[in-house]
């Protein structure tokens, strides 16, 4: 890789724009499902914790990718953990200071943003072997692919939930005066996994190369 | 004793880790291939948590809570650790893996060469940074009930692996569409079951 390279040559774009499609962090790496599913019974912790992740992924990403000759390899993932937990603690006080509510509603899952597995999969398989801007590139890409997939089962849960979007109603009364009723189901836990399946479902459909064999 | 057993029984089928809050989702998913394997791993995982759930709740009972180091000095009443908690609760479980990785290589070769990568990623593991995390913000306030719950979570998640790898086993013999093949049968069986726990709901002891 030449010093010359321009900041977003075709090779840096890709590490942008695969995550959001053919290498999804969620649908195909199966990395960080834990706090994807959690989070998604409303919009707007769905959104803050994207953008938490991205954050940490963002930064760990870049300070791993600068530290990466100096680590040895042997003691590597403790190096990473300690970055990490550093990154969410300030995080975490970030979002008590300014987000309060939003920070309650998430309880546990900004400190689980350590044991997320995206962050330390991309720190492992990227950032200890690329230099910092392509380290960084790779960072914003898959944080915002694993934030796509939150937003859209976040987007379904809330609007078959509750009948709203980020707290603001938009199935109108008439609707409600009609009969319609909101499906309680789409709130409990078990219904984003089988919403998170039937995205899996949809997007192996488009894209055949992705299918397992059994 | 009757709110040990409470809690215990509580975290095994009604606050579930994986069903109620899809804790330890990536080993779960990537592991539950065999029953064989998924046993090794959710008995590693009962371990780990058995011991790092107490361990943290010594912790932060005596240095990280508001006015916890009382003990060391009266002066320090108003000291609070508790910002430090995310990065100690790691240390004490990337440790505590680490012992868990040697004790499972000694005496037991062939389940550490079929564990492969997913043990040391305990460490990473959601289900047991939440276990710590999850006692500290419900407070539980003594040392039994710390580690009862710690026990319970991990028999939890225990069963809920071994009940996947246990279907994904026979499912192979099925003529699943071709695009929900593997991962996203997964995800869609491990939603029933999620509906099938939620029956548990209502019970109390």
């Amino acid at each position: 890789m030449s010093d010359k390279e321009p900041l977003f040559s075709a090779k840096n774009r890709k590490l942008l724009t695969n995550p959001l499609g053919s290498d999804n962090p969620i649908t195909v790496q199966v990395l960080g499902i834990c706090s994807a599913l959690a989070v998604t019974a409303k919009l707007e912790p769905a959104v803050v914790l994207t953008i938490s992740v991205t954050a940490v992924l963002a930064l760990a990403n870049v300070i791993i990718s600068l530290l990466r000759h100096t680590i040895p390899s042997r003691i590597r993932i403790i190096v990473q953990l300690v970055v990490i937990a550093a990154l969410v603690i300030l995080v975490d006080q970030v979002l008590k200071a300014f987000a309060y509510d939003v920070s309650k509603q998430l309880s546990v899952f900004v400190g689980l943003i350590i044991t997320n597995c995206i962050i330390m999969g991309r720190l492992e398989a990227f950032a200890l072997g690329n230099r910092p801007w392509p380290a960084f590139l790779d960072g914003i890409g898959n944080a915002a692919g694993y934030g796509i997939i939150l937003v859209i089962v976040a987007f379904f849960r809330e609007l078959l939930g509750s009948g709203t979007l980020y707290g603001f109603q938009v199935i109108p009364q008439a609707v409600y005066d009609m009969g319609y009723e909101n499906n309680g189901l789409m709130i409990l836990p078990p219904m984003a996994l089988v919403v998170v399946g039937i995205i899996i479902w949809v997007q192996r459909s488009k894209d055949k190369s992705l299918i397992e064999s059994n | 004793m009757e709110n040990l057993i409470n809690i215990f029984v509580k975290s095994i089928f009604i606050d579930n880790m994986v069903f109620a809050y899809f804790f330890g989702m990536c080993s779960y998913l990537a592991v539950s291939k065999t029953v064989k394997t998924s046993m090794g791993l959710g008995l590693a995982v009962i371990f780990v948590l058995g011991i790092t759930v107490p361990a943290n709740y010594m912790l932060n009972k005596y240095i990280l809570a508001e006015g916890a180091l009382v003990w060391l000095d009266p002066s320090m009443a108003d000291v609070d650790l508790s910002f430090l908690s995310f990065i100690m609760f790691i240390a004490v479980i990337a440790s505590m893996v680490q012992l868990v990785e040697m004790i499972v290589e000694k005496f037991a070769p062939t389940l550490y060469s079929s564990l492969g990568i997913f043990l040391p990623l305990i460490a990473v593991n959601c289900a047991i940074l939440g276990g710590s995390l999850f006692m500290q913000e419900r407070g539980y306030t003594s040392l039994a009930e710390a580690t009862s719950f710690g026990l319970g979570s991990g028999i939890g998640w225990l069963l809920a692996i071994v009940g996947i790898a246990a279907i994904r086993e026979k499912i192979r013999y099925s003529n699943v569409p071709a695009p929900l093949r593997g991962l996203g049968i997964t995800f869609i069986v491990t939603g029933l079951m999620g509906i099938a726990f939620m029956s548990f709901m209502g019970i109390k002891l």
